[in-house]
């Protein structure tokens, strides 16, 4: 059974997080990082629902020195399971992608996605290309986890086991446009807003 | 063919150049097909193939966030494929260049064509998209240039829509052509 708790899983994976790059896709993942400390360097999605990695992929492309993590809901993984094939052909070396699988959707009443059913997104990562996919089920797959994201060669891509639990909301900024551009600020100095 | 009918994706490719474009993302077109060749070929361009064109619209945007200018190439059918995700760009003023080549226009011989190519001035309309329709060979260049300034210098998003006279192709059977030509080449 597993009995790894979201906050707690996101909470290691950006302790410490240095220059981690950080893009969430919309509800409860952009919440969990947002409860993790708030940066400029997070970029959470609060629509385009399906396109989170590859939000993280053309931040890759174009940031090969920094490293990127997606940090993203089994729902949102779901719709956009396409970009797995396409992050897979370009095999970036600096992007992790990690499912927060709570086998719900958390935002609309709790209905359980199809990973509820037995979906296993880490055998469509292994089927994309993605060497480096596991499914994660104990903290010490997440202490491992958080070398991957960290230090290891990507692509890296986890569904990450969680209970399906209801928890205080810990909201972003919602400007889109602020979200923006704070983040090419932090990132790309004062030149940013005159590019 | 005249010159012009035939050298405007070389002219684009040099305009995408020129706009400091360093990644583009696409889904194969016939109409599209010299392009896409010629921004694979090129060292400096990461060119991203996508498994469908609303990826595009992500991967523009994180490509953005993180310092680099980029397009997207689709057929007017990916467009349909986009409008949810450009919501975002539009909420957060992300640049976006998109360089789409028509079908469903006067000359379609594919009746499922008609419905989205019909609909596509009208949704990207109605996403906030800057809408440039370039009919002739001649007016390609031009308008790419102009939506490039106006994306880039203007952080709008931009369609440039190739129309179907353009492209020039009018028959399964010529774009089944095309194809074998690929298929022939990649085995010599």
């Amino acid at each position: 059974m597993t009995r790894l708790k979201r906050r707690e899983v996101v909470e290691i994976l950006l302790r410490d997080r240095g220059g981690l790059l950080v893009v969430a896709g919309l509800g409860s993942t952009a919440w969990d990082i947002t409860a993790a400390g708030d940066s400029p360097l997070n970029f959470p999605l609060w629509g385009a629902m399906g396109n989170a990695a590859m939000f993280g992929l053309g931040l890759a492309l174009a940031q090969p020195r920094r490293r990127v993590l997606v940090v993203t809901g089994d729902g949102e993984m779901l719709m956009g399971m396409g970009s797995l094939a396409t992050i897979g052909v370009q095999q970036p070396r600096n992007l992790s992608v990690v499912v927060i699988d709570n086998e719900r959707y958390g935002e609309t009443g709790m209905q359980r996605t199809h990973t509820a059913s037995g979906v296993d997104l880490a055998k469509v990562a292994v089927g994309c290309g993605i060497r480096f996919a596991r499914r994660v089920q104990s903290r010490a797959g997440v202490v491992g986890l958080r070398r991957a994201v960290h230090a290891g060669r990507g692509p890296v891509f986890a569904q990450v086991k969680v209970v399906a639990e209801k928890i205080p909301l810990v909201l972003p900024p919602r400007d889109g446009g602020l979200l923006k551009s704070r983040f090419r600020k932090a990132l790309l100095g004062a030149q940013a807003d005159l590019d | 063919m005249s010159e012009t009918a035939t050298a405007w994706p070389h002219q684009v490719f040099r305009t995408l150049k020129s706009a400091g474009v360093g990644l583009v993302g696409y889904v194969p077109d016939a109409g599209h097909k010299r392009l896409i060749e010629l921004c694979l070929a090129d060292r400096e361009m990461k060119a991203v193939v996508l498994s469908t064109e609303e990826e595009g619209i992500g991967l523009t945007a994180g490509a953005w966030l993180g310092g680099v200018r980029s397009a997207l190439l689709m057929q007017s059918s990916g467009v349909g494929n986009c409008i949810n995700a450009l919501g975002t760009t539009r909420e957060c003023r992300f640049p976006l260049l998109m360089l789409v080549t028509m079908r469903g226009q006067i000359g379609e011989f594919n009746p499922w064509q008609v419905p989205m190519g019909q609909a596509t001035p009208a949704v990207l309309a109605a996403m906030g998209v800057v809408v440039r329709e370039a009919n002739s060979a001649a007016e390609v260049v031009p308008a790419a240039d102009a939506a490039a300034r106006l994306a880039f210098g203007s952080y709008q998003a931009v369609a440039v829509l190739i129309s179907q006279q353009v492209i020039g192709i009018k028959s399964f059977q010529e774009q089944a052509a095309q194809g074998a030509d690929s298929l022939a080449k990649a085995a010599r």
